[in-house]
């Protein structure tokens, strides 16, 4: 029995009955065919508790929404005492807290002139593209081929068309995409002047953290100027020290014209998520300020622990932090790959975002569920399943690093076992 | 209501002390794998940096805390340096041990996580020690130094930190709490992150220790008391004693509390002590100098390493500008008189027991003040040394030398010090000067009794895994952290992994 005084539950099958039912089939189905099906029950710092009372470790963070783990308990503490005076706010008017936010966002990225707020990666992706749109009087956007920047209806026509033409909502007239690290491709495209703006991940996340060749992105922001169009950097992923700096694309010696963040910025505790734009691109603010609205967007609670989240990653002994999760993961993968070559052929890593490749076209589906089995919940890339994505978030320590690892190690029979089968079938 | 904070906010001191200790935990992991050589160049690089700011840091801590001397603060700071290493260069606590008559091998493991308090009258001096003992251990330190040191505390800990980091050492190895407070050290002494307390401070504090729940080795507080046997020369011994008694104005532990004599010899002590700078107190000087050092709420702390000639002016005492030692006299020791506990200033009082019988049993009785620590003794005559030696609650004895500096192994043959571990009687886990070898355990390997073991030629290399051995470099935000592979370099190490396997099957 479950009972959360609110409502309860027999059993989990229970649950994933009526989850089915009501809910989401396919979902259900899809998870439980997988042989993850994970309910995610009580959760606390990197560790998950599924409804059977197994444990896992989160490597998959949600795209690193709990950057700093679950239910951190100095985030929880800044949002309980939001809760003792402020609420959601009135997006029509200025705030303290909102003010306090875009201040503090702005100062992390000084060419940017205002940060506009939504409570979602794939709306604070729309207002990037309306504004790249007004600032350009273009309607031209170029994306990646499997790039991902979300759900929404500008933000989803950029993406896969798995997602776009189940809702009639692609638009190959104004959404137009090029192969990732593919120069020629884009200058094909922006030299028909017609592009208001490229939009990509500084590393792409749903495509299994593909490396950008070295110059790439500096380069395709050239570009965008040299044609007149706008750059976007989608930081849902990258952003909030991810990479070993606060914005993936600091450190690929770009600057953005507009630039988005999400999932991390509000704690997993608060959705918040915010676009910044150059003053240039930020023009439409001046002209109608109402132009863009959003009541859940910028909420004060989450503009609240979205300032702390902010504080919190600047700490010295953060960065320091990161620095030795990603140094770890590097040498220990290093030496996963040599004992189990066999199966994990690539390391894709840039601090602590990090892809594994699997030498098999669905290799990751399997390392997944074998890791599942072994205590640690990490996903298969979406849009390329060889790889996983395997996600430490930012204040894991030691101990638990080396458990993962260990783990890990142990798990890599398992997927030995599960990727045989498949060879066999196929 | 306009100028009050209007939202909770969450301790930042504590969770950065928190987030402090994690790092010294990923530091501890690849420290605890160095080789001697790399440790003895970065305890050497660490001895260096403090030698050479000693004077500065220990100008800094007398102005900041307003405890010492300068001066003698300087010599204990360069003591935890070159001197300190000199005496631990040869404690190999890094080479496993073979015994191969027992058939046992040894292999270190140090402790990890060392959280270490800093007192306010021995600040740097005690920062400087705990990090030598952490380095020389493998250990990563954080430190929480005394609220009212803590300004040259956190620079001294940054100034040996990156000392330690540009010969090697891993980052966060040495790390210093910017703001100490008591709930913060309770909260982090609690934490099953820390695998060992170096407490030394108020008894509170060190008890505080004790009880968090985490391995602790603390030390408690001294009454040295120092006896003057007939067959001592009174003039070596008052000088010992008045060298000993104002060194840094009596704020280390081990400095001598009592003068113990027997009444025979109680003039002539007297006259010693004078000439060797002291200022004997009479009746009415007692009195005052009572009253002003023991308050409602005990020891008044203004007094503490204060100068004997502040404290006689303040107490109302005309003494002798150059006055070393305050001397009070209560001339028979069964009183049970304020003046016969600790005092951290140079106060020193005298007492005459009417034999020797009574001398013990008086000496035994205050030295339970200071259970476990030290006491002195000058003389010559054996019988009565091991006599007294054997009578008094402490674990260290000094004879014919300063007491402060003996017992801390400064002016002895023991182990340089500023943790004098008190034993059980003192409430302590350990009862020796405390050493870097506190801070190591050594994993027994042990074989069969009549079992034949070839322990020849074992390679200790197997432990070394070489991947996980580099400490990791910081990784700079341009650069993608792999940086020893490159995935060709991978590749190749893999296929060759690979040949080796098949080679073997085959
Ligand atoms: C790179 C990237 N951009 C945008 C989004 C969309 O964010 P949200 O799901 O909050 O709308 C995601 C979500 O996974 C993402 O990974």
């Amino acid at each position: 029995m479950f009972d959360y005084g609110y409502f309860s539950f027999e059993s989990k099958d229970d649950l994933l009955n009526k989850a089915a039912r009501f809910w989401n089939p396919g979902k259900v189905k899809f998870w439980t065919d997988t042989g993850t099906p994970m309910v995610i029950d009580r959760r606390e710092g990197y560790r998950l508790y599924d409804m059977s009372g197994k444990s896992l470790i989160d490597l998959h963070l949600n795209g690193g929404t709990y950057n700093f783990g679950h239910r951190h308990p100095e985030l929880v503490e800044v949002l309980k005492s939001g809760l003792d005076y402020f609420d959601m706010g009135n997006h029509w008017f200025p705030s303290v807290a909102r003010a306090a936010f875009a201040e503090k966002l702005v100062n992390t990225a000084p060419h940017m002139k205002y940060a506009i707020f939504g409570a979602g990666g794939a709306e604070a992706v729309e207002i990037a593209i309306k504004t790249a749109r007004y600032a350009t009087k273009r309607k031209k956007i170029v994306s990646i081929i499997k790039g991902y920047h979300g759900h929404s209806g500008l933000s989803v026509a950029t993406g896969d068309v798995r997602f776009s033409e189940i809702f009639l909502a692609d638009r190959p007239d104004e959404f137009v995409q090029v192969p990732f690290n593919d120069l020629e491709a884009l200058a094909q495209v922006l030299q028909k002047g017609d592009v208001a703006a490229f939009i990509i991940e500084t590393i792409p996340a749903t495509y299994g953290f593909p490396m950008p060749e070295a110059g790439y992105l500096k380069a395709c922001q050239d570009m965008c100027h040299k044609y007149g169009a706008k750059i976007i950097s989608d930081e849902v992923q990258t952003g909030l020290m991810r990479t070993g700096i606060m914005w993936g694309w600091q450190g690929y010696g770009m600057q953005p014209d507009i630039f988005v963040c999400g999932k991390g910025l509000g704690g997993g505790i608060y959705p918040i998520s915010a676009c910044l734009v150059t003053e240039e691109c930020g023009q439409w603010q001046l002209e109608d300020g109402a132009a863009h609205i959003s009541t859940a967007g910028g909420s004060e609670l989450g503009c609240l622990v979205g300032h702390h989240v902010l504080e919190m990653l600047q700490r010295p002994e953060v960065i320091s932090n990161i620095e030795f999760v990603a140094q770890f993961f590097a040498q220990s993968m290093a030496e996963m790959m040599v004992r189990h070559g066999d199966i994990f052929c690539g390391i894709r890593q840039r601090g602590v975002v990090i892809g594994l490749e699997f030498d098999h076209p669905e290799g990751a589906v399997a390392v997944s569920r074998a890791l599942y089995e072994n205590g640690i919940w990490a996903i298969f890339s979406s849009l390329d399943k060889r790889v996983l994505q395997f996600k430490p978030g930012v204040v894991k320590d030691v101990e638990l690093c080396q458990e993962i690892m260990d783990r890990f190690d142990a798990a890599m029979p398992r997927a030995r076992q599960f990727l045989s089968r498949m060879r066999k079938v196929q | 209501m306009e100028n009050c904070v209007r939202l909770n906010v969450p301790d930042r001191n504590l969770s950065s002390a928190r987030m402090k200790v994690m790092r010294a935990a990923w530091a501890a992991k690849y420290f605890s794998k160095f080789d001697r050589q790399s440790i003895l160049n970065i305890a050497e690089a660490v001895a260096d940096a403090g030698f050479e700011k000693a004077d500065y840091f220990a100008e800094w801590a007398v102005q900041e805390t307003s405890y010492g001397v300068v001066e003698h603060k300087t010599l204990k700071n360069q003591l935890c340096t070159h001197d300190l290493l000199a005496y631990y260069r040869d404690l190999d606590l890094i080479t496993p041990r073979v015994d191969t008559r027992r058939k046992v091998i040894e292999l270190p493991s140090p402790a990890g996580v060392v959280f270490a308090l800093a007192p306010a009258t021995n600040p740097i001096a005690t920062i400087y020690f705990k990090v030598m003992l952490a380095i020389l251990s493998r250990n990563a330190i954080v430190i929480s130094p005394h609220p009212v040191a803590k300004t040259c505390s956190v620079a001294a800990a940054q100034h040996l930190a990156d000392a330690a980091e540009v010969a090697g050492a891993p980052a966060g190895i040495i790390q210093c709490v910017e703001e100490p407070s008591v709930s913060l050290v309770e909260d982090i002494m609690g934490s099953d992150k820390i695998n060992v307390i170096l407490a030394t401070g108020g008894s509170q504090m060190v008890r505080a220790a004790y009880s968090s729940g985490n391995p602790a080795i603390g030390v408690g507080p001294g009454n040295g008391v120092a006896f003057i046997d007939p067959s001592a020369d009174v003039d070596a011994a008052a000088k010992c004693l008045v060298e000993s008694k104002s060194f840094d104005n009596s704020v280390l532990c081990t400095s001598e509390s009592i003068c113990l004599t027997l009444e025979k010899n109680r003039g002539n002590m007297e006259r010693a002590l004078r000439s060797a700078g002291s200022h004997i107190c009479n009746a009415e000087d007692s009195d005052r100098l009572r009253d002003f050092l023991w308050g409602d709420n005990g020891f008044n702390l203004a007094a503490i390493g204060k100068s004997a000639d502040w404290i006689a002016h303040e107490a109302g005492i005309r003494v002798h500008a150059a006055t070393k030692v305050l001397v009070p006299v209560i001339e028979h020791p069964g009183q049970d008189d304020a003046l016969f506990r600790e005092k951290l200033c140079p106060v020193l009082t005298l007492t005459a027991a009417v034999d020797f019988g009574q001398a013990l049993t008086f000496a035994a009785h205050v030295a339970r003040r200071g259970a476990g620590h030290s006491a002195a003794f000058h003389g010559n005559n054996n019988d009565r040394l091991i006599a007294f030696s054997g009578s008094v609650p402490v674990h260290r004895v000094v004879v014919n030398a300063p007491c402060s500096q003996g017992a801390a192994g400064f002016a002895t043959h023991l182990p340089p010090s500023f943790m004098i571990g008190t034993g059980y009687a003192g409430r302590s886990s350990v009862s020796e000067n405390i050493g870097p070898q506190h801070l190591t355990h050594w994993k027994k390997v042990a074989f069969a009794r009549d079992a034949v073991a070839d322990l020849d030629e074992i390679n200790f290399d197997v432990m070394y895994d070489t991947l996980l051995k580099t400490p990791p470099a910081s990784i700079s935000a341009s650069r993608d952290s792999l940086p020893q592979f490159t995935e060709d370099t991978l590749r190749t190490l893999i296929r060759e992994e690979l040949r080796n396997l098949r080679g073997v099957q085959s």
